[in-house]
């Protein structure tokens, strides 16, 4: 008696087959079908016409589908399911039409000319053939980079008392820091205004400007370097200190260098979201047409300002300097974000 | 060959043991500890020099500086004092911010549950990174493009609003110009916080525990029951708090918002219309031609900006550190 040896294929009844996928694929078709036919046949026209008939069928095909199949259950399930998929269609929208705009009115008049001249002999209503944005380079490079030095040390010390010196106010340190990222930033315009013009009586200048993004940027530092932080295994700390290290060696040569580029993200992070504040520039810097490179004195320019500005004047030509002066703030805020999300993944995979 | 044993027994003087930090650490101390208040003296003193400055014009106008609808400058010819209220901006911020609410949070918390248990794996990592980018996005960027691209659309909305549902008062339109109203401001708000509220309730989905999600699939529950029965109670206050970060931001608004809203003293209930108020833009919009009075009106008027967005803030983290904490 010979025995027949079967290799039992293992059975993988939830795997989606065609078969299984022929009721959703009608469905579909008759949604994007039945549509187009409704938008053709009654007044509902045009492109919201054909989305609103077609987010409403596609929601009562879906429900109905499954409801002759199944039951009720099955039947709000599936409508869940196309109400989230819609959902997330809303959120796509916006941002490809944002990226697609800046793109198609930014670059109409993008050279690399426009980063060797300043506006001080051109007017904003001349043809962009003329004048360039230098000054809101070199402003917005001050700006930020003194926002940096200051914010970075504070940003990343507010972290430090609260993970590893966990001081008495560490709770509330932490708590205020969170409400201090949501201070409105033409508040802290106001802020430097009311004390570095009013109280100390300066004028105008880019060193204002870099305070005001300083107060916003603080938060981000310090609650991107607290996650960091606290993702250092405690062994780490453990060894060093059991090594005979004080805390102040073992935070410098152990939990800082493992945390390096945790801590560069958050840098990052915190130039990405200061780069392109407006409100509090527009109180603080006064906005220049000229290079200025003393930023402790005189008006600065910026990118937001210089496309605020020319937003303002409003002709033709303005208008499409102000898209320009966009399109750059767009790409470096971009660069910005790519590059966080390169240090955070290179984190990840040292971990 | 020997060896000489001392004659006495030398002991060692004990180590003395203390948790004393050694001095190094204590400058360490110190210097973190320092670090760690800046940011709460800088709170401070955010409160302080606007409440300084804007002193004046909140003790001349009294409670009147927060109901009253006028912000007129002396005009000493005809004998007219200045009158500062930020009532009608108030109100205007305050609608604007629950059109936001209307249409973010519902778009967020759809948005959150399919990048938690919907979204196919290869859609999940670009999903992320489009709603992390759009919280990127700086505020001008929003503006330009709610003014120029966005607001053709949403004007269009509102007619269809308007023609079909103008038997509600709110929908009710006394001149007919659609641009820069109410509605529109509170459609550009609510697409740059979808972002926030979208994040902060998929962190908190993401912490539901798995095995009563599993739980509720073997009990044969629907994708659908299992979110309604697990996710959404042991969710629901990290997406209330979401909402209210959300909401902070979007009554703090600044330049994205003075684009595509007209700004009118008035108090007017009808969102399409083109006339709205908002505390932030008024203060960029009054700034540049000020004089000494107004510019501490308008330090007044960001005093309570500050204090409410602060207020808002602090309610949000609570709710949202508990939720995490639980």
């Amino acid at each position: 008696m010979s025995q027949t040896q079967f290799a039992v294929k293992p059975a993988r009844p939830w795997k989606l087959t065609i078969r299984s996928l022929i009721p959703d694929i009608l469905g579909a078709l008759f949604t994007v079908f039945g549509s187009l036919a409704i938008v053709a046949v009654t007044p509902l026209k045009g492109k919201l016409g054909f989305a609103l008939v077609l987010i409403t069928l596609a929601i009562i095909t879906a429900t109905t589908v499954s409801w002759l199949r199944k039951d009720r259950k099955a039947a709000m399930n599936s409508r869940t399911t196309v109400l989230v998929y819609i959902a997330a269609a809303f959120v796509i929208i916006p941002l490809t039409s944002i990226l697609y705009e800046v793109v198609r009115l930014g670059t109409a008049g993008f050279s690399l000319r426009i980063f060797t001249e300043d506006m001080s002999v051109t007017a904003s209503e001349t043809d962009l053939s003329e004048g360039g944005l230098l000054h809101a380079v070199i402003g917005t490079a001050y700006i930020v980079f003194f926002a940096t030095v200051l914010s970075t040390p504070i940003g990343v010390l507010t972290a430090l008392y609260i993970v590893e010196v966990k001081g008495r106010f560490a709770g509330l340190v932490r708590f205020f820091v969170q409400a201090m990222s949501g201070v409105p930033s033409i508040v802290a315009g106001l802020f430097i205004f009311a004390f570095w013009m009013i109280q100390m009586g300066n004028a105008y200048s880019g060193i204002a400007g870099a305070f005001a993004l300083t107060v916003l940027m603080i938060p981000t530092v310090a609650r991107t370097s607290e996650e960091v932080l606290k993702l250092i295994p405690q062994d780490l700390r453990e060894a060093g200190l059991a090594l005979g290290a004080t805390q102040w060696r073992t935070v410098a040569t152990v939990v800082i260098p493992a945390a390096k580029s945790g801590l560069v993200t958050a840098i990052i992070l915190g130039i990405a979201r200061v780069v392109g504040e407006t409100a509090p520039l527009l109180v603080t810097i006064g906005g220049a047409d000229a290079v200025n490179l003393n930023p402790l004195d005189g008006n600065m320019s910026a990118f937001p300002m210089y496309v605020w500005k020319n937003l303002l004047i409003g002709s033709p030509n303005a208008i499409s300097r102000a898209w320009l002066g966009l399109f750059v703030l767009m790409v470096l805020v971009l660069i910005f974000f790519a590059m966080a999300r390169y240090f955070s993944s290179a984190r990840r995979r040292s971990a | 060959m020997t060896i000489v044993a001392p004659d006495k027994k030398v002991t060692p003087a004990p180590r003395v043991i203390t948790t004393e930090p050694r001095f190094t650490d204590k400058v360490f101390r110190a210097v973190v500890t320092g670090g760690g208040m800046i940011s709460l003296v800088l709170l401070g003193l955010i409160a302080y020099f606007l409440i300084f400055n804007g002193f004046e014009a909140i003790r001349n106008a009294g409670l009147g500086f927060l109901t009253g609808f006028e912000w007129e400058d002396a005009i000493p010819e005809i004998g007219q004092d200045a009158r500062y209220g930020i009532g009608a901006m108030l109100f205007g911020t305050i609608v604007t911010g629950i059109i936001a609410m209307l249409f973010a949070v519902p778009i967020s918390v759809g948005t959150a549950l399919f990048l938690s248990y919907y979204a196919p794996e290869w859609l999940k990592k670009p999903m992320v990174i489009v709603v992390d980018v759009m919280a990127a996005i700086p505020s001008i960027v929003y503006g330009l493009w709610g003014f120029f691209v966005f607001m053709p659309h949403a004007e269009y909305w509102a007619k269809l609003i308007h023609k079909y549902l103008d038997f509600i008062p709110i929908f009710d339109m006394p001149a007919k110009v659609f641009t820069r109203s109410p509605f529109v401001a509170g459609l550009v708000l609510a697409i740059m916080i979808t972002p926030i509220i979208t994040a902060i309730s998929r962190e908190v989905f993401a912490q539901t525990p798995p095995e009563r999600i599993q739980a509720a699939y073997a009990l044969g529950a629907t994708k659908w029951a299992m979110i309604k029965a697990v996710v959404f109670p042991y969710g629901r206050g990290g997406v209330v708090g979401g909402a209210m970060l959300g909401l902070g931001r979007a009554l703090g608004e600044t330049v994205a918002v003075y684009t595509v809203l007209n700004l009118v003293y008035d108090i007017r209930i009808e969102i399409l219309l083109s006339a709205g108020g908002n505390v932030a833009s008024m203060i960029v919009n009054k700034f540049g031609e000020a004089d000494f009075v107004e510019l501490q009106a308008l330090m007044a008027a960001g005093f309570v900006l500050f204090v409410v967005t602060l207020i808002v803030n602090f309610i949000a983290n609570f709710i949202i550190n508990k939720t995490a904490r639980e």
